[in-house]
C-alpha cells in the first residue's frame, strides 16, 4: 500500500520547534465542512481534528485546528479538501 | 449566391438550402433515402464559403446530440435522417425540445416498422407529432409535397425553431426526397456572426464572453414544483405555436360534396384523383395540412361542414386520419386509405377508395 | 505568534477557486469529485479562460457540475458529452471545451462517442472520473469495477465468466491518433492532487493549442459506494485500484 500521508520522518522535521522557519494557520468553513477527515490524514502535523462533539448545521463534525502550534501553512489539508473549505494562510517567522 | 432556378432532387435542395439560408452545422449519418444530404454537403464544402460546419457522425445518436450541443451553443443546426435512425434519435430531440432550443431536423420517412423497407412511407406521423420521445413535447412538424417545399421549410423551419426556441422537423416521405423537380433556390442569407448570436440567443452557453453571469443548457429539475412549472410553461408556448403557425393548403374545398385531406408528396396523387372524380361528376376538395402539429383542427372542422364525407389518404395504416376525427367530432363519416411497404397507390385507386368507402 | 496575526489577507496562500460557488455541493463527504471540481475551477480561472469555457456534464453524480464551477454549461444525455462537446468545439473554435464524464459515461453507455471524438482528434478535454462503480443510481457494477468487487449488481464480487473483464478505456484512447495527450491521476493524497492539476493544465493548454484530444483519467474512490469510510476508501483505492489503473502519462505528444 502506498502512503496517503506524509512519513514521519517529515513530520518531525516539521515539527521540530528549531527547524521552524514558518508559522502557518488554516479557517474552516464549517457550515461547508463535511467532516470527512481527508484533511486529518492529510495533515502532516498533527493540526487537524475532526470536533469531537460540535457538529454544524447539516450534522457534520467538522475540521478545526486542535494543535494550532504545529501548523506550517503547507496546504496539503487544503489541497484535498473535496468541498474546498480550508484556507491557509503563512507567515515566515525569524 | 444569388437566387437560382436549378433542376434537382428533394435531398440535394435541402443541402442548398441549408447553405443558402445560413445553417451553422450539419451533423448527419447516412441511411437510405436520405444520404445525398449529406453527400451534396460534402461536395458543395460549405466550410470554404460560408463557414457551415459539416460532419458525418458515428451514428444518428452522436448526430443528434451534437445538434443539441450546437443548439445550445446558439448556432443554426440541424440533422437529417430516415425512420430507423430517427427512432435512435429520439432521446436527443427530447433533450433538444426540453431545453427549449431552437434545431432542425429532417426526417425523409421509408417504410417500417423495424428496418422495413428503403421505399417512401408516412408511418412516422405519430412518431413525429405525438412526441415520438419521452415526455410531454411537440416538435414544429412541417410536411412539405414540393421539392421547392423542403426548400423552403428549411428556411421557415429555422425561422420557427428560433422563433419559439423549439425544435423543428421537416417530415418528408421518400417520393419528395428522390423525386427532380424544378426549384428555386434563395439568395444566400448569410450566417450570424459571433456577435449576433449572443445578442439573439442570450441564454446560449458559448463561454461567460464579457464575464456575463453563466449559462446552463439542462433539461434536470429534480424539485417537482419547478419541474410542473417548466412545463406548463412549454405547455404554453405550444398554445401559442397552435395559435399562430397552423399552416395548411385548401383545394376546391367550396361546392365540393367530399373531402380529401393527405399530406406530403401523396397530397399530390390526390390532387389528380380530384380532376379524376370531377370527370365523373364527383366533388371533391382537398385540405394539406402543412403544419402537421399543430396540426390545422380548425381548418379541416370548417372544411368538412356540409361535406358527405372525408377520405384520409396515407401512406401508412391511418395514422393522421385520428387528428381529423378528433376535428370533425365523428359528425361524418371518415375513411382512411393507404398503401403499405413502400407502393404509392395511383390516382385510380384513390378514386375507387373514395367510391368504395365513402360514396359507396 | 498569535493565529490572528497570521490569519491575515497578506498572509493567504490558498483559499477556495474564484469560479468554485459558495453553493454546498451535494456529493457525498471525501468525495473525490469535490476536488476535481477544485482543480478545474482553478485551472481555467488561472489560464484565464472564464469568458471562453462550455462544460459538458454527464449524467451520473456529477450531473449538478453545472451548478458548481461557474463557466457556461450544457447537460448531456448519457454517454453524449463527446458528441455535444464536439459540436460546441467546432462551433465556436475559439472557446475551451470540456466533457466531465464518469465510467459508466465514457466507458459503457457512451463508448462510442468517447471513442470517436477522440479518434477524430477534437480540440476538447475529457476529464474521466473513473471509481469502478456507478454512484449516482446507488453502486451498481461499471465497466471499470475490478474482478472480485461488490457491487450491488455484483454482490458476490464481479466475475469474469459473468460480467467479463474491466474495460481499460483510457489505454484504448491513447492508442488512437487523434488523442495528443493520454493520462491517469489521482486526487487522494495533496502530490497527487498537485499532480492531477498540472495534467489538466496541460490538457487545456492542449485543447487551446488545437492539437488534439486531451483526455485525464482521475482514479477516484466512492465511499458510500464501496461502503468505506472517505479515509479507507482512499487506502483501498491505493491497494486494488492503480494494479489495474496505474497512474502516470499514457500518452505526452
Amino acid at each position: 500500500m502506498k502512503s496517503i500521508a506524509a512519513p514521519p520522518a517529515a513530520a518531525k522535521l516539521l515539527n521540530n520547534k528549531n527547524m521552524a522557519k514558518v508559522k502557518g494557520a488554516v479557517t474552516v468553513n464549517v457550515e461547508r465542512c463535511k467532516g470527512c477527515n481527508l484533511c486529518v490524514v492529510a495533515c502532516p502535523t498533527d493540526t487537524l481534528s475532526l470536533q469531537p462533539n460540535e457538529v454544524n448545521d447539516r450534522g457534520y463534525h467538522y475540521a478545526f485546528m486542535a494543535n494550532p502550534d504545529n501548523c506550517t501553512g503547507c496546504c496539503s489539508c487544503a489541497w484535498v479538501c473535496p468541498d474546498a473549505c480550508i484556507e491557509v494562510y503563512r507567515v515566515k517567522v525569524d | 449566391m444569388k437566387e437560382e432556378v436549378r433542376l434537382m432532387k428533394g435531398n440535394e435542395a435541402i443541402a442548398h438550402a441549408a447553405i443558402r439560408y445560413g445553417c451553422d452545422g450539419y451533423f448527419g449519418y447516412p441511411i437510405t433515402p436520405q444520404s445525398e444530404v449529406l453527400e451534396t454537403l460534402e461536395e458543395l464544402m460549405p466550410w470554404e464559403t460560408t463557414g457551415m460546419v459539416v460532419l458525418q457522425a458515428e451514428s444518428e445518436v452522436a448526430a443528434i446530440n451534437m445538434v443539441y450541443g450546437g443548439a445550445a451553443s446558439g448556432k443554426a443546426v440541424m440533422t437529417s435522417s430516415s425512420s430507423p435512425g430517427v427512432s435512435l434519435k429520439q432521446e436527443g430531440i427530447s433533450y433538444i425540445a426540453a431545453s427549449s432550443l431552437p434545431a432542425l431536423i429532417l426526417n425523409v420517412m421509408r417504410g417500417g416498422p423495424g428496418l422495413g423497407t428503403i421505399q417512401p412511407s408516412q408511418a412516422d406521423y405519430f412518431q413525429a407529432t405525438k412526441g415520438g420521445g419521452h415526455g410531454d413535447y411537440h416538435l414544429i412538424v412541417l410536411a412539405p409535397s414540393t421539392v421547392q417545399e423542403m426548400v423552403d421549410f428549411v428556411g421557415l423551419g429555422f425561422d420557427l425553431a428560433f422563433k419559439y426556441r423549439n425544435p423543428a422537423m421537416i417530415l418528408a416521405d421518400g417520393i419528395v426526397g428522390q423525386m427532380m423537380e424544378k426549384v428555386v433556390l434563395p439568395e444566400q442569407r448569410p450566417r450570424r456572426t459571433d456577435e449576433e448570436i449572443r445578442k439573439q440567443c442570450p441564454w446560449a452557453a458559448n463561454g461567460r464572453e464579457g464575464g456575463r453571469k453563466r449559462n446552463v443548457i439542462t433539461s434536470l429539475e429534480l424539485e417537482s414544483s419547478r419541474m410542473e412549472v417548466i412545463n406548463h410553461e412549454l405547455q404554453a408556448r405550444y398554445r401559442e405555436i397552435e395559435k399562430n403557425e397552423t399552416r395548411w393548403e385548401e383545394i376546391d374545398v367550396e361546392g365540393a360534396d367530399y373531402l380529401i385531406v393527405a399530406f406530403g408528396s401523396i397530397a399530390r396523387i390526390c390532387t389528380k384523383a380530384k380532376e379524376m372524380a370531377a370527370e365523373k361528376g364527383i366533388k371533391v376538395g382537398i385540405v394539406r395540412p402543412i403544419t402537421l402539429w399543430p396540426f390545422p383542427t380548425e381548418a379541416v372542422e370548417r372544411a368538412a361542414q356540409g361535406k358527405k364525407g372525408i377520405l384520409c389518404v396515407e401512406l401508412n395504416a391511418g395514422q393522421m386520419i385520428e387528428d381529423v376525427r378528433l376535428a370533425v367530432h365523428d359528425n361524418i363519416p371518415v375513411e382512411h386509405f393507404g398503401r403499405l411497404g413502400g407502393i404509392i397507390p395511383s390516382p385510380e385507386e384513390v378514386v375507387n377508395a373514395l367510391e368504395e368507402k365513402i360514396i359507396k | 505568534m498569535d493565529i490572528k496575526d497570521i490569519i491575515r489577507p497578506e498572509n493567504k496562500v490558498y483559499s477556495k477557486p474564484e469560479l468554485l460557488d459558495e453553493v454546498h455541493m451535494h456529493y457525498c463527504p471525501g468525495c473525490s469529485h469535490g476536488v476535481i471540481h477544485k482543480l478545474i475551477a482553478e485551472v481555467v480561472a488561472e489560464m484565464g479562460l472564464t469568458d471562453k469555457t462550455v462544460g459538458v456534464s454527464p449524467v451520473g453524480c456529477a450531473v449538478f457540475a453545472y451548478n458548481y464551477i461557474d463557466v457556461d454549461w450544457v447537460e448531456a444525455a448519457h454517454g453524449r458529452a463527446p458528441a455535444v462537446a464536439t459540436a460546441i468545439s467546432r462551433l465556436w473554435p475559439e472557446d475551451v471545451v470540456f466533457t466531465y464524464q464518469g465510467d459508466g459515461d465514457m466507458s459503457a453507455i457512451g463508448t462510442a462517442e468517447s471513442i470517436h471524438a477522440a479518434n477524430r482528434g477534437e480540440n476538447i478535454v475529457m476529464v474521466f472520473v473513473n471509481n469502478a462503480i456507478y454512484g449516482m443510481t446507488g453502486g451498481q457494477m461499471a465497466p471499470t469495477t475490478l474482478i472480485g468487487q461488490k457491487t450491488a449488481t455484483t454482490p458476490y464480487g464481479r466475475r469474469v465468466d459473468l460480467n467479463g473483464h474491466p474495460l481499460e478505456i483510457t489505454n484504448l484512447m491513447a492508442i488512437l491518433d487523434g488523442t495528443c495527450y493520454v493520462t491517469r491521476q489521482s486526487v487522494h493524497t495533496p502530490a497527487n492532487v498537485r499532480k492531477t492539476k498540472a495534467a489538466l493544465k496541460k490538457a487545456f493548454e492542449n485543447a487551446l493549442a488545437k492539437k488534439g484530444t486531451s483526455v485525464v483519467e482521475v482514479v477516484s474512490t466512492c465511499n458510500s459506494g464501496w461502503k468505506m469510510s472517505p479515509e479507507k476508501a482512499n487506502e483501498w483505492m491505493a491497494q486494488n485500484m492503480f494494479e489495474k489503473y496505474p497512474l502516470g502519462d499514457l500518452k505526452n505528444l
